[in-house]
């Protein structure tokens, strides 16, 4: 049926996987924030991110459809299946960029608002159409669209943005390329038919290895940061430094393994653990914060 | 004596994708009516919660 979305269609058009990890670093980032915020404005707030991350979504599969066409992993999107027009999941992402910043804005602050139109404007224009075609640094830069959201949670508490929201943003920042790159590797045919300059497929294999191990010896030192400057307690730093250390040991495997067929493997494991990664730093982070707030567990 | 183009060319639905199609339309109807209803309640709460008992107090 032709032209007759269903509205699972419209639902994956804003990418619910990815929405998962925005909404749960945006909700840590807005628990760990001091202050006070009405928990109806709260909940409101993390549905004005995942809508605004669902937008940009949605925009991005307009911009890339003709791409996603042509990857496997992406070939059964509503746009190139042909159950969503193109215009269609365009007006879509616009009105619910639109709509997420504006209600965001009046519901918190203007501060919040605008950097979660920044964070949308970054993945859909800087990411989707400007980087993504044209070097293979185009998820290192883009990343960052995806590190923004606990600095909006923080934002649309607090109305700033500090030293502590940073420091989320740059461990999400820098964990986004061992992460990314690691799907490259066992999926760069995909990639490559698509002609989108991913790091294997422009440097090699060898090269992309060694810099998916000095990002993840930077994404395990970027995670003591919290408690290098006094943020966070014992619970956070053991579990930062197991966590780190596994990620380390994942990447190094990956560094040491040429046969082709285990290689994809490796970097499929390391795929799969850097998700588990980024949700257990983040959940003993808030843990740690609200153990130290409300229960006097000091660090 | 051949049909004009535009009734040539019209196709006609078979009566169960005409059936299926119109349940597609209204699963996405009544989705974004409760898409519609929910963000007028969010308005609502939030009008209550920005204002609160200010927005009772005013001259009847």
């Amino acid at each position: 049926m032709m032209g007759e979305a269903r509205v699972e269609d419209y639902l994956a058009l804003l990418k619910p996987s990815v929405m998962q990890l925005v909404v749960f670093t945006a909700v840590v980032g807005l628990v760990v924030a001091p202050g006070t915020i009405n928990p109806i404005i709260a909940v409101i707030s993390v549905l004005c991110i995942a809508i605004g991350a669902g937008g940009s979504a949605a925009l991005n599969m307009w911009f890339d459809s003709d791409i996603d066409a042509i990857m496997s992993r992406t070939a059964n999107r509503p746009i190139p299946s042909g159950r969503v027009s193109r215009e269609e999941a365009l007006v879509f992402g616009m009105v619910l960029s639109l709509f997420s910043v504006a209600l965001l804005g009046l519901a918190t602050n203007w501060v919040a608002g605008g950097l979660l139109a920044f964070t949308i404007f970054f993945y859909a224009v800087i990411y989707t159409m400007w980087l993504k075609r044209r070097t293979p640094q185009n998820i290192v830069i883009g990343g960052a669209a995806g590190a923004f959201p606990p600095i909006v949670g923080w934002a649309a508490v607090t109305g700033t943005v500090s030293l502590e929201s940073v420091v989320l943003f740059l461990i999400i920042f820098l964990w986004t390329p061992p992460h990314f790159w690691a799907l490259a590797l066992y999926k760069q045919s995909d990639y490559g038919a698509a002609g989108v300059p991913m790091m294997p497929n422009v440097v090699g294999n060898a090269s992309t290895k060694r810099q998916i191990f000095t990002y993840t010896v930077l994404l395990a030192l970027s995670a003591m940061l919290p408690t290098v400057l006094g943020f966070a307690g014992l619970a956070y730093t053991s579990v930062a430094v197991i966590t780190g250390g596994a990620f380390m040991l994942y990447a190094w495997r990956l560094l040491r393994t040429d046969d082709d067929v285990a290689m994809r493997k490796t970097a499929r494991s390391l795929f799969n653990y850097s998700l588990s990664y980024l949700f257990i730093v983040f959940f003993a982070f808030m843990t740690d914060n609200l153990l130290t707030r409300f229960a006097g567990f000091g660090g | 004596m051949s049909a004009p183009d535009e009734i040539r060319h019209v196709e006609i639905e078979a009566p169960e994708v005409a059936a299926a199609r119109a349940k597609v339309r209204r699963r996405r109807s009544i989705a974004l009516a409760i898409a519609l209803a929910l963000f007028a309640m969010t308005f609502y709460a939030l009008t209550i919660i920005k204002m609160g008992p200010a927005l009772f107090d005013r001259a009847l």
